[in-house]
């Protein structure tokens, strides 16, 4: 093991500067620019600069300090090969490249090798953003396409050509191949890369790109289409030797089919579109009316999403866990598998929390699961970076799921962890390069983590959409082992027209605890304003116990939420330093606002006061609080307790940095107000407390309450969307739970219902109509 | 006092009658029957034992002050002051309590009270020390500002003779000392029992509301009531704050109007705030209830000097200024037909987004509000193109045209942020003399000659161009963003004016845009200052205050100007 005892300062490097480190590891942290590279990277880059297998080796050096379980590593070749880069390079640079454990995962760029001089990237948001980060640490000129709206895009500003392929609506911009075959020839592109939805695992689209010669960045037709159709792949898997879940694959055209299938196969069924990718559109029954519910809705859904409205029926696995497995294949008859993914938080089957590598595998059923998964790989000849999904059960029996044939939103966290730019692999291995690295390369370094920070109200059904402007954003990129890819910045819009995804928030560490507390840090730190986002189920998710044990299902939000999420529940030690921080806040802001500068023609008469008696309401409750100041540092008095609060009191910055009795806290003061109303997002839940005079408090009593509406009679419109239908008119008389309309919201169809039994008085809505978040759409009497 | 203070110092037996006979006829005017029992008590007590009646006097002109205060702090009496609870209303004690810093306020003319002697008004149970009104100075944060607080438990609030002097009294040591005034309204009209005299008592305001305009800042707040001549002391002050569903503006109250016009209207719909601060533009804000009101009324004094001897305050500030804001760079969409929202350039601009709009609901075309740059307040007008477009018409003129005199009679550097393709065309703008009122908020920006600087976002077309603080009405600094578009209308207008009737209407339309709607043909006039990066909008206005703030501009002398009314 390279000692700790020996740590020179690294050597200056600039990164992905290309003329002081020529065809050079460059470290890539996030996906945007301002993200920090650690020296130790940079270190890194020069020393491990010579060759490929040095390279290979660096990475895999990273993970040693952490003492993880490493298979690779103890294998004879690559100490061979640790000894060869030991003697070619630098090695104080080295240390201190591993003394730094930050990689997330680093680009090689041989010059020698030479793939496309320009790619266009078919997609938009981070993962654009992130396929171009890899282009042009590989020198490749970037084309961006973009709908109307996205014009100002940041994967538009990043790219070095931009066409604009449409407008807003998927289905005329990003998902219009005439326009993007258009794109391609007018700028001379000489591959493409999908990213993943749109036209990722569209095989018209490769074969069109195919039949103009133009490199498509991922499999071959053939496996895209193979894979894409949930019945063919299982056949394919079976085939392949691959353990399948048991159930019917097949067609269904009519609700009676479905009805029978699901009956054959025994309730609970999931039903999806065949041709649908990743969890949209997957509904689960459990009886037959369910199953002819979900049978009108996925087969919509197919419909109007992807143009096909084949469905498949399965048998659903009761507490499974989500474990998937990255593959990398060649041309050339090679394939790895590049460890596990757990993905078992899920909401509404789509992903929330993901982590590399997953703590419920043992070496074994890795192994077995890496070597099904390649085995399928080679059964269809797959080229290119890919994922097959798994159930696994809790005698850790696995069973295929399906397999996606693109670059995985969660694919940074095994680039963590593995320390390779799946990006960069997928351009080689396009171009016809065979893969640099063995089996036995492929190293589990340390662990990372992913939250996908999402526009959308997690107090709504686990996350509806939410729309708006980033009136302020502020990525956590300073934080060290943080990545964040995201496509937007301060000032973008969040519209209905495209996911809600704001960015894929990675931290890493070299055990679990370590990337946990790192996300709990890099959440606490991270500015949203402008949009309703999912940070305080996040931070409630990866703090919550059975999380932390690793105790997770698929169904692990509607486990441990029953009743939906209601937030950070406050103890009572959360709550006075809740109090206490809000009242130091309020004396700190009291303060300041008597502070006027310069000669004043009427003398002011500013009191000096040390102590002051406050009242706190934190809900409906009210805190006698007494708070003593002495510099920077105030005393609270509540409850009994005494909190010292310190901080630098900047009121101007989002971040309220404090230190509460020796415990460091980021909190964030999202509002304040001249009538002592204070919102502070604490451990990631935001709370409204207002701090007042006892005077203020005292006449307060005397304030009438404000009667708020009465909201059972009107159905108003829970996020921004278009109306599919509408099944009322005026005059209707509707039962409690009767569906009123469907809104479909990023490509979500939401059932709107009757909250009484009444009579329909206004409708306020037609299909087709798009409506905001709050709009009236139905008045019962 | 002087008859009191000899009986102290006198023994002798003489004196002492002397100032029993003084005692008996003030007992005539005592206000409670338990004094008046109490002095006839100390009569038979003085005819007893003649040396110890001095002691008991010199006891009882204390007594009577403390009883007269303790009188005058529960004014119209506990139940009253319940009934006030009920109402969701506090009493004028309790608001100024609330307002002014703890223990600063200093009472005046307490021991005031009516001089009416008619319809048995003269009687004690009449007469309340203080009588309706609350009167003294006090402090904001450490700023000296004088209050009256109508008393609505005393009959009603209701505006005497006396009532009327008190608040006299404030307002002119107000304009000696050179102070705010505020003025908390919650008052059921004049003291009908008094006549010609309340009626005197409000003139009397007015006048000095008039010749404290533009001398010292006048903020009232309506907090109950406030009908018939009483409306126009607010009406003359600078700014008109309300309390939602408690407090009424009207000149006739809802009998009269059904009497009169056989219109059905509820005093809400009358003059509620609802009224005031969307449909009539008479009150320029409403709040939740009575502490939400003082609380963020404090909130607002902070952004106005004392007077108009003063310059606009400032206060420390923790946003760096020069602070860059990348979002302004996205801002203005491509299209310039789509709408966004100047609030959003505001609040990314300013101090820690924070802007005290002025009249949010009520011609929301144009925003107006104070926001402070490095810490100094500045009054900020802004077209909306999120409402009609931002276009002028006459309701949003005439609202930023009170508001930049406002600015510029207090020392308050204006900042203009333009987005405006014109004055709103129609019957219903002409007929309603949008000539006229467009033409003051012409006048003043025009007139004023504090530092003003002007920042076109996109459109600046036509005259509505001038009239938002352009170069030619002496802008001190006028940028440009790239988007801006300074021409006298939009491309498709004036092609077809110029082209009329030819063909390539189209190609004659991009030859337009390619010439004008850029901000060239202003920069290289020198009509805008400079094309800037939107992102470092912030830096440089807070850099260009720093230089104006030394700013001397001095309009001819006059004995006023004539503003088109």
């Amino acid at each position: 093991m390279p000692g700790s005892s020996y740590r020179p300062p690294p050597p200056a490097a600039e990164p992905g500067d290309p003329s002081s480190s020529p065809g050079v590891t460059v470290p890539h942290a996030g996906s945007r620019s301002r993200s920090i590279s650690p020296p130790g990277l940079d270190s890194l880059a020069l020393c491990c600069s010579i060759t490929q297998q040095q390279q290979q080796l660096a990475s895999r050096l990273l993970g040693l300090p952490a003492g993880a379980d490493m298979a690779a590593l103890s294998s004879t070749p690559s100490l061979g090969r640790l000894l060869a880069a030991v003697k070619n390079a630098s090695l104080h640079s080295r240390w201190q490249a591993v003394s730094s454990s930050s990689a997330r995962y680093s680009t090689v760029q041989d010059p020698q090798e030479k793939t496309f001089d320009k790619i266009l990237i078919a997609n938009r948001g981070e993962i654009a953003c992130r396929v171009m980060k890899t282009c042009r640490m590989m020198g490749i000129q970037t084309v961006a396409v973009h709908s109307d709206v996205d014009a100002s895009a940041v994967h538009v500003k990043m790219a070095d050509e931009a066409v604009c392929v449409g407008p807003a609506p998927t289905n005329k911009s990003y998902l219009n191949m005439d326009a993007i075959m258009e794109a391609v020839r007018s700028t001379g592109a000489q591959a493409v890369h999908p990213g993943y939805g749109f036209l990722s695992e569209n095989k018209e689209f490769a074969r069109r790109l195919a039949a103009d010669g133009v490199a498509f960045i991922g499999p071959d037709t053939h496996a895209i289409q193979a894979m894409g159709d949930k019945i063919e792949s299982k056949l394919i898997a079976k085939a392949a030797k691959v353990n399948t879940i048991p159930g019917f694959d097949g067609v269904v055209e009519t609700v009676e089919e479905a009805v029978k299938i699901a009956q054959d196969i025994g309730y609970p069924v999931m039903i999806k579109a065949s041709a649908g990718g990743g969890g949209k559109g997957m509904r689960i029954a459990w009886n037959e009316e369910e199953t002819r519910e979900g049978f009108r809705f996925s087969t919509q859904e197919a419909a109007s999403s992807f143009g096909d409205s084949r469905l498949l029926i399965e048998k659903f696995i009761d507490n499974p866990r989500h474990i998937e497995i990255q593959v990398l294949a060649d041309k050339h008859g090679n394939a790895l598998w590049l460890n596990e993914r757990e993905c078992s938080i899920q909401r509404r089957n789509q992903k929330v929390v993901e982590e590399a590598p997953s703590t419920f595998l043992d070496a074994a059923t890795r192994r077995a699961m890496g070597e099904q998964a390649v085995q399928l790989a080679q059964a269809v000849q797959y080229s290119s970076a890919g994922t097959v999904e798994f159930l696994v059960d809790s005698s850790k029996n696995f069973y295929f799921l399906e397999m996606n044939t693109r670059l995985q939103v969660e694919h940074p966290i095994t680039e963590c962890i593995t320390g390779l730019d799946l990006v960069q692999q997928m351009i080689r291995v396009a171009k016809g390069y065979p893969l640099l690295h063995k089996q036995e390369d492929i190293p589990i370094n340390g662990w990372a983590i992913e939250s996908r920070v999402y526009a959308e109200d997690p107090y709504k059904s686990f996350g509806l959409p939410s729309i708006g402007r980033l009136s302020q954003y502020q990525e956590p990129v300073n934080l060290s082992n943080v990545r964040v890819d995201s496509g937007i910045h301060e000032g973008s819009d969040i519209s209905i027209y495209y996911d809600p995804m704001i960015s894929k928030l990675v931290t890493y560490g070299s055990s679990r605890a370590e990337a946990l507390a790192k996300m709990e840090d890099a959440l606490d730190n991270y500015v949203i304003r402008g949009v309703t986002h999912n940070i305080p189920l996040l931070r409630e998710i990866i703090t919550h116990p059975r999380f932390v044990s690793g105790d997770i299902t698929t169904n692990f939000l509607p486990e441990v939420y029953p009743d939906g999420f209601k937030g950070h529940q406050l103890t009572a030690g959360g709550q006075k330093e809740l109090v206490a921080s809000a009242a130091a806040l309020h004396i700190a802001a009291q303060l300041r606002s008597q502070t006027f500068l310069g000669n004043q023609r009427v003398s002011n008469s500013s009191q000096e006061r040390r102590r002051w008696d406050l009242c706190v309401e934190l809900g409906k409750e009210r805190h006698p609080v007494v708070v003593l100041r002495s510099g920077h540092t105030y005393t609270v008095e509540v409850g009994g307790d005494r909190l010292e609060v310190s901080g630098e009191w900047d009121l101007a910055s989002p971040l309220l940095p404090l230190k509460i009795n020796d415990t460091h806290r980021i909190l964030q003061c999202l509002s304040r107000t001249a009538t002592g109303e204070v919102c502070l997002q604490y451990l990631g839940t935001s709370f409204k407390v207002r701090v007042m005079s006892l005077l203020a408090a005292e006449l307060s009593s005397f304030m009438p309450e404000k009667v708020p509406e009465d909201t059972s009679s009107i159905l108003r419109s829970p996020m921004p969307g278009a109306v599919v239908a509408v099944s009322v008119k005026p005059g209707d008389t509707v039962a409690e739970g009767q569906e009123i309309c469907v809104i479909e919201a990023m490509k979500m169809q939401n059932s709107m219902t009757a909250a009484k039994t009444g009579k329909v008085k206004s409708v306020h809505c037609k299909a087709g109509e798009t409506v905001g978040e709050g709009d009236l759409l139905v008045e019962l009497e | 006092m002087a008859a009191f203070t000899v009986a102290r110092s006198s023994c002798s037996l003489l004196t002492g009658l002397r100032s029993s006979l003084r005692g008996l006829a003030r007992v005539k005017h005592g206000v409670v029957a338990l004094q008046r029992q109490q002095q006839q008590q100390i009569q038979r007590q003085q005819q007893q034992h003649c040396r110890r009646y001095a002691v008991v006097t010199h006891l009882s002109v204390q007594e009577r002050i403390d009883q007269k205060r303790r009188e005058a702090l529960v004014g119209g009496g506990q139940h009253r002051i319940d009934a006030q609870h009920r109402k969701g209303k506090l009493t004028a004690r309790e608001r100024i309590k609330l307002l002014l810093d703890p223990d600063s306020f200093v009472e005046y003319d307490m021991f005031v009270e009516h001089r009416c002697a008619d319809f048995g008004m003269e009687q004690d149970r009449n007469k309340f020390p203080g009588d309706s009104v609350v009167t003294g100075q006090g402090r904001i944060n450490g700023r000296l500002v004088y209050v009256f607080s109508q008393d609505f438990t005393v009959f009603g609030g209701s505006l005497s003779g006396a009532h009327a002097q008190k608040i006299c009294k404030v307002m002119d040591q107000a304009m000696m000392v050179g102070a705010p005034v505020i003025g908390l309204n919650d008052s059921g009209g004049a003291r009908i029992q008094e006549g010609v005299e309340s009626l005197a008592g409000y003139a009397d305001i007015f006048l000095r509301n008039v010749l404290a305009s533009g001398v010292v800042p006048q903020i009232s707040l309506i907090m109950g009531p406030c009908a018939g001549g009483a409306v126009y002391s607010p009406a003359l002050t600078d700014f008109t704050f309300m309390v939602k569903d408690t407090s009424y503006l009207f000149i006739t109250g809802p009998d009269v109007v059904k009497s009169v016009t056989n219109e059905d209207v509820t005093q809400e719909e009358l003059g509620g705030a609802k009224t005031h601060t969307a449909v009539s533009g008479v009150a320029h804000c409403a709040f939740e209830n009575d502490v939400d009101a003082l609380l963020n009324l404090r909130d607002f004094f902070n952004f106005l000097p004392l007077s108009n001897q003063d310059a606009a305050p400032v206060m420390e500030s923790h946003d760096p200024s020069d602070r860059l804001v990348p979002a302004m760079d996205t801002i203005v969409p491509f299209e310039s037909t789509k709408a966004y929202d100047m609030l959003d350039i505001i609040h990314g601009i300013v101090d820690e987004k924070k802007f005290f709009e002025i009249m949010p609901s009520y011609a929301k075309n144009i925003v107006v509000g104070f926001a402070r740059m490095n810490g100094r307040t500045v009054g900020i007008v802004g077209n909306q193109p999120k409402v009609a477009s931002g276009c002028l018409d006459i309701n949003s003129s005439v609202k930023g045209a009170r508001f930049v005199r406002f600015c510029d009679a207090f020392n308050i550097p204006i900042i203009t942020f333009v987005d405006v393709p014109g004055f709103l065309p129609g019957t219903a703008q002409e007929y309603g003399g949008i000539i006229r009122h467009g033409a003051k908020l012409l006048f003043a920006f025009a007139e004023a000659t504090v530092p003003k600087i002007t920042i076109i976002t996109r459109k600046a077309y036509g005259g509505a161009y001038d009239v938002m603080s352009s170069k030619h009405l002496r802008g001190d600094v006028n940028y440009a963003w790239p988007s801006a578009e300074v021409a006298v209308m939009g491309a498709k207008g004036a092609v077809q004016i110029i082209f009329r009737g030819k063909e390539n209407q189209a190609e004659a339309e991009a030859e337009y845009v390619e010439k004008f709607a850029n901000p060239f043909p202003a920069a290289v006039r020198g009509f805008v200052d400079d094309i800037i990066e939107p992102a470092t909008t912030r830096k440089r206005i807070c850099r260009d205050l720093e230089v104006l703030a030394s700013k001397k501009q001095v309009n001819p002398w006059k004995k006023h100007a004539n503003i088109p009314l």
